[in-house]
């Protein structure tokens, strides 16, 4: 158990010539909301694809929890402990909306079954079906999205299917819960139930949240700390309110 | 939970009338009944196309990939099955162990191409994957066309044991029993999910901690595994195999069966292999002499008149109120209350949004139409 849930240590990738991001330290504390703030094409999805594996960070070392993941396959990390939603909604479509999360549920060991299990329909394969349908069930009614478990994942409203990703990375049972943009494409009915929504997640699930995000308003009422970016270098760090004051930080977003 | 239940029983229809199609065509058979030689080959026939449809589906409609060498694998089984009931025949002689051991060992040995062919499959998609395949379904081909006579016969192709054809059309509904077992357990299970969800979304699968790699292959290897089982029960069938049988024509002729079935729906896999191997037989019989030149045109027009039924915009209305699948529901679930899936996906447009007054004139009040569809070009991935 280190101090720190997340750390990266001079993180840094290039895509032939352009330096995406360079010398990124984060260091996110257990139980925190921190959030990763910038003008657009300042690197944040870039550093939630390194930290998630699609990337391979060129320079740089990831820890999570104390050990190191910069360099793992995608499912790997997401074994190890980072669940991310996406930009743009990836939810499986064609999929109704219990069985998205049980395909989060899909590598715990509680609900383990061998392919010969669910080839010849032994007993271990109702049983974890039976388990993971009742676990995904939970899901859904801790999100409110209980009544619709049977209709397909596409059917559901913008926000709904915000809601659902984010069930769906919890279900993988992580110890990092990464956002990229939540409240993008929200109303403002919408981003409130998303803030509490979020701290319901801190409280309950004991989560560490990092999340990519636009609206200044809400980062500023959900996070403890953040880090700005631009051109890929950290421009800022650290408390929430001292951060988003910083001269450097107003002239990277308004100019000037 | 009712709507669940109510899957369950269509689940096990397919099961159902294969089985009993199958024993009373067996009673008969066993029973010393005279069935005509030809109806026994048309009924190896179609077991043969609808075990082949049923394992391609695994990759075309639930792995989301297209494969064009379907036959390669086909191809593998028969020839090592043949060889090997050939070389089991003075052992055992031509009876039911034999044709068991021959009928595991072509589907083993097409299940490692499998595995050999989906290795590419990881790292190609579309249609890259499908010239890599369609590649493998030729070189094997050749393979076996080079062999020598001692071999595999080479052109002359290879003559296998002749097993009674009173019994060894049960063996092959026996097989189809197995694959729809098999393949349906696989894809109804947490497996079969994880399948589907790389198809739907594979950057979404990849993050959710699916094995992308293990589940691409496990999808290429029970499909091969199940062409070779078909492959073997071809060169009985027959009598004989010959390499050139097994060309490109025959891949697409099992993909068509997949297609018109519908990608990911096996009873449609079913009905469509049954139809097209009928169709296929009866021009082949009935069109003799000058006229076997209109065989394939004959098919072409039926598959062309079959896709624009199934598509044309201006035939909706008539397909919605003609439909097998509504007339069957009608007939099993007459006593259920109407409230299907599609009903509840419709209210999601009548439902309003609880939203209170002071709040309507600041917000967009069709969150939904921002679906993600077609997702806007963000920095993602």
């Amino acid at each position: 158990m280190s101090e720190f849930i997340l750390e990266t240590q001079n993180l840094g990738i290039s895509f032939g010539g352009l330096k995406a991001a360079q010398d990124v330290n984060i260091r996110i504390k257990r139980n925190q909301i921190y959030g990763l703030i910038g003008p657009n094409g300042a690197g944040k999805t870039t550093i939630f694809n390194m930290l998630t594996g699609v990337y391979k960070p060129t320079t740089g070392k990831i820890f999570l929890d104390g050990e190191r993941i910069d360099g793992f396959a995608q499912d790997k990390i997401n074994h190890m402990g980072i669940a991310r939603t996406f930009q743009n909604i990836r939810l499986f479509n064609n999929m109704s909306v219990v069985r998205n999360v049980m395909v989060g549920l899909h590598n715990l060991p509680e609900y383990k079954c061998t392919v010969w299990e669910s080839f010849f329909r032994l007993p271990g394969h109702f049983r974890a079906e039976k388990k993971m349908r009742e676990r995904a069930k939970e899901l859904l009614r801790i999100f409110g999205l209980e009544e619709e478990r049977n209709n397909l994942a596409c059917n559901l409203p913008y926000g709904k299917q915000r809601k659902l990703e984010i069930a769906r990375a919890l279900a993988t049972n992580p110890k990092l819960l990464l956002l990229d943009e939540p409240a993008a494409g929200m109303n403002p009915h919408e981003t409130e139930d998303l803030v509490k929504t979020i701290h319901f997640i801190r409280d309950n699930f004991d989560m560490t949240i990092l999340l990519i995000e636009h609206d200044m308003k809400f980062v500023a009422s959900l996070c403890d700390e953040i880090t700005v970016l631009n051109f890929g270098t950290v421009l800022a760090e650290g408390d929430t309110k001292t951060a988003l004051r910083d001269p450097e930080v107003i002239r990277a977003y308004i100019g000037g | 939970m009712k709507s669940l239940k109510r899957i369950n029983y269509s689940h096990y229809i397919n099961y159902v009338v294969i089985a009993v199609f199958t024993m009373v065509f067996s009673a008969i058979s066993l029973a010393g009944g005279r069935l005509d030689s030809s109806l026994l080959f048309l009924f190896e026939k179609m077991a043969i196309s609808i075990i082949l449809a049923v394992s391609l589906s695994v990759v075309v409609g639930f792995l989301g990939e297209l494969s064009l060498g379907h036959a390669g694998f086909m191809c593998v089984g028969a020839y090592m099955g043949g060889k090997l009931s050939v070389v089991l025949e003075p052992v055992l002689g031509n009876a039911v162990p034999n044709l068991l051991i021959s009928l595991v060992a072509g589907g083993i040995v097409a299940a490692i191409c499998g595995f050999i062919i989906g290795m590419p499959a990881l790292r190609l998609r579309g249609d890259y994957l499908a010239i890599v395949t369609l590649a493998f379904g030729e070189i094997v081909r050749s393979i076996f066309l080079n062999s020598s006579d001692e071999t595999f016969g080479g052109t002359l192709g290879l003559d296998t044991p002749r097993f009674d054809k009173k019994y060894l059309f049960i063996f092959a509904f026996l097989m189809v029993l197995l694959t729809l077992l098999i393949v349906q357990n696989f894809i109804r299970s947490k497996h079969g999910r994880a399948v589907t969800a790389i198809r739907d979304n594979e950057i979404a699968a990849r993050a959710c901690g699916i094995n992308v790699t293990k589940y691409k292959l496990l999808a290429f290897i029970i499909s091969a595994f199940f062409a070779g089982i078909a492959g073997v029960l071809y060169s009985f069938s027959n009598y004989t195999v010959q390499s050139a049988s097994f060309d490109y024509n025959y891949s697409i002729e099992i993909l068509v069966m997949v297609v018109l079935g519908g990608m990911g729906n096996i009873n449609g896999a079913i009905v469509s292999a049954t139809l097209i191997t009928f169709l296929n037989t009866k021009l082949a019989t009935v069109l003799t002499g000058d006229l076997a030149v209109l065989q394939n045109l004959i098919y072409a027009l039926i598959l062309i008149v079959i896709v624009i039924y199934n598509n044309a915009p201006a035939l909706k209305s008539f397909r919605d109120t003609h439909n097998i699948s509504l007339f069957i529901k009608k007939l099993v679930r007459s006593k259920h209350d109407p409230a299907s899936i599609k009903d509840d996906a419709a209210k999601w447009d009548v439902v309003p949004t609880k939203i209170e007054m002071n709040e309507i004139l600041s917000i967009d009040m069709k969150p939904q139409n921002l679906g993600s569809d077609k997702p806007s070009k963000g920095g993602d991935k």
